[in-house]
């Protein structure tokens, strides 16, 4: 009997590892579709290892926020729930960049300068607004893990393609996050590339976050086509 | 009547909430920042005995340079608002050199705050960028964690080179911009000329005034 529940748990839960992954990742993605959080996404992605800063510090900042709000669920009043979750939210990033300036230091050097720019991702109050206020702890932990995890991807993807193209390398100061090994990490294309600079400014990070978005809906458009192909073919009324 | 209190009661139990809340958000900000201050504090010495260590070589002095410091008034040449911290490197009494903190104020992005040491003779030790807001990727490349221009500062002195050509190249001077970024190196290499006049009018004074004594360390900019 306690098996079968048990089973039962484990089934339910990848299924909701599943949905929250699909959801976070492609469908729902935080930057691409919900288009949030736009700010600091594109202040900071002039290279991979800024995106993959800030992408970090913000995974942290999503799950702690959904698990609290999630946890405090029978005392939030609707009236108040927005200040309540900007308050939560303020004291969590506080709370880290404390615990990470007196415990991690050396991360801190490197994160440090990101983490303020997370109170003003506005990715991390919709989640609690629209999922973690509305369901329990599990969930809520995944669905931040999993939407700071696709905002985490497209700040790589953003930050490598501007690097790339504007300084013609990836990788750069890899060694600010990953120390000594990082030094090795650094790829660069061309020793004499002459670096293209509108890439790097603000307008390549809107371009670029442009293009990434117009990538995302024909992948979407072609695989919507095939499934009504797909369901065609199968349908005997039709043939 | 009973609406009014209704309402009453109802604006009472949400001001009580967000009281709550708001009571247990600052409680946990507060103790962690009584629990983390002490370490904070210890990192930071750290940090900016490494970032002194970087600019005046360990085994050039041997007094405790985070010690034998004084606090200089804010200074035009230096471009302080606020009283700054000055280190001074010693070895066996004969001077070395003295660290001083010197700010650009006309960055791209606001002021950039920098540790210019000066050997004895005049001669720069080192420059290096400890805070700025300089647009990533373009005015950052000043910072030693993105490029070694900083470095070309080096044994730089007030008449070396000459004082018209303490410009970057663009303005008919001796150092390189950045591509995109002229700006920000017009600026570093201003704040670091005036610096060096300060310690040529200041010099004396700078090594003999006793250090000043601190009832708790000052926190590094």
């Amino acid at each position: 009997m306690t098996e079968t529940t048990t089973q039962e748990t484990t089934a339910n839960f990848s299924e909701q590892v599943a949905t929250s992954g699909k959801s976070g990742l492609w469908t729902n993605n935080v930057a691409l579709v919900q288009l949030l959080g736009l700010c600091p996404l594109l202040a900071v992605t002039g290279t991979i290892i800024n995106g993959l800063g800030l992408g970090i510090a913000t995974l942290i900042t999503l799950v702690l926020s959904n698990s609290i709000v999630s946890l405090i669920r029978p005392w939030l009043k609707s009236e108040i729930r927005i200040p309540i979750f900007v308050l939560i939210i303020a004291s969590i990033v506080t709370t880290i960049e404390l615990v990470m300036n007196a415990w991690f230091h050396e991360l801190y050097l490197v994160l440090g300068i990101f983490i303020p720019l997370i109170v003003t991702n506005c990715s991390i109050i919709a989640r609690a607004e629209a999922f973690a206020s509305k369901n329990n702890l599990v969930d809520s932990a995944l669905d931040g893990f999993m939407m700071g995890l696709g905002f985490t991807l497209v700040l790589i993807v953003l930050g490598g393609m501007r690097e790339l193209i504007g300084f013609g390398t990836l990788f750069a100061n890899a060694q600010l996050m990953f120390g000594d090994l990082g030094h090795s990490m650094t790829i660069t294309l061309s020793e004499d590339y002459p670096g293209f600079l509108l890439a790097v400014l603000p307008p390549g990070a809107f371009i670029g976050l442009g293009l990434l978005i117009a990538l995302k809906n024909i992948i979407d458009k072609k695989q919507s086509a095939r499934q009504v192909i797909t369901v065609k073919s199968k349908d005997p009324i039709t043939n | 009547m009973a609406i009014i209190l209704q309402y009453r009661k109802n604006i009472l139990k949400t001001a009580v909430v967000l009281i709550v809340f708001a009571v247990a958000g600052a409680a946990l900000v507060g103790i962690t920042f009584t629990q983390t201050e002490d370490n904070i504090a210890y990192n930071e010495k750290l940090t900016l005995l490494r970032k002194l260590n970087n600019i005046i070589p360990a085994d050039a002095y041997n007094n405790n340079l985070l010690l034998d410091t004084i606090s200089i008034k804010p200074n035009r040449l230096l471009g302080t608002k606020e009283n700054s911290l000055a280190y001074r490197a010693r070895k066996d009494d004969q001077d070395i050199a003295i660290v001083l903190s010197s700010i650009a104020p006309n960055g791209y992005n606001g002021p950039i705050h920098m540790l210019v040491g000066i050997y004895d003779d005049g001669r720069l030790a080192g420059v290096r960028v400890i805070k700025h807001r300089e647009t990533p990727g373009l005015g950052d490349v000043v910072s030693i964690s993105h490029s070694n221009w900083i470095l070309g500062f080096n044994n730089k002195s007030l008449g070396n080179p000459d004082s018209t050509r303490w410009k970057v190249k663009r303005d008919g001077g001796d150092f390189d911009q950045f591509t995109g970024a002229t700006i920000t190196p017009r600026a570093v290499v201003k704040a670091i000329h005036d610096t060096l006049l300060y310690f040529q009018q200041n010099q004396t004074m700078l090594f003999i005034q006793p250090e000043t004594v601190l009832n708790k360390p000052e926190k590094p900019q």
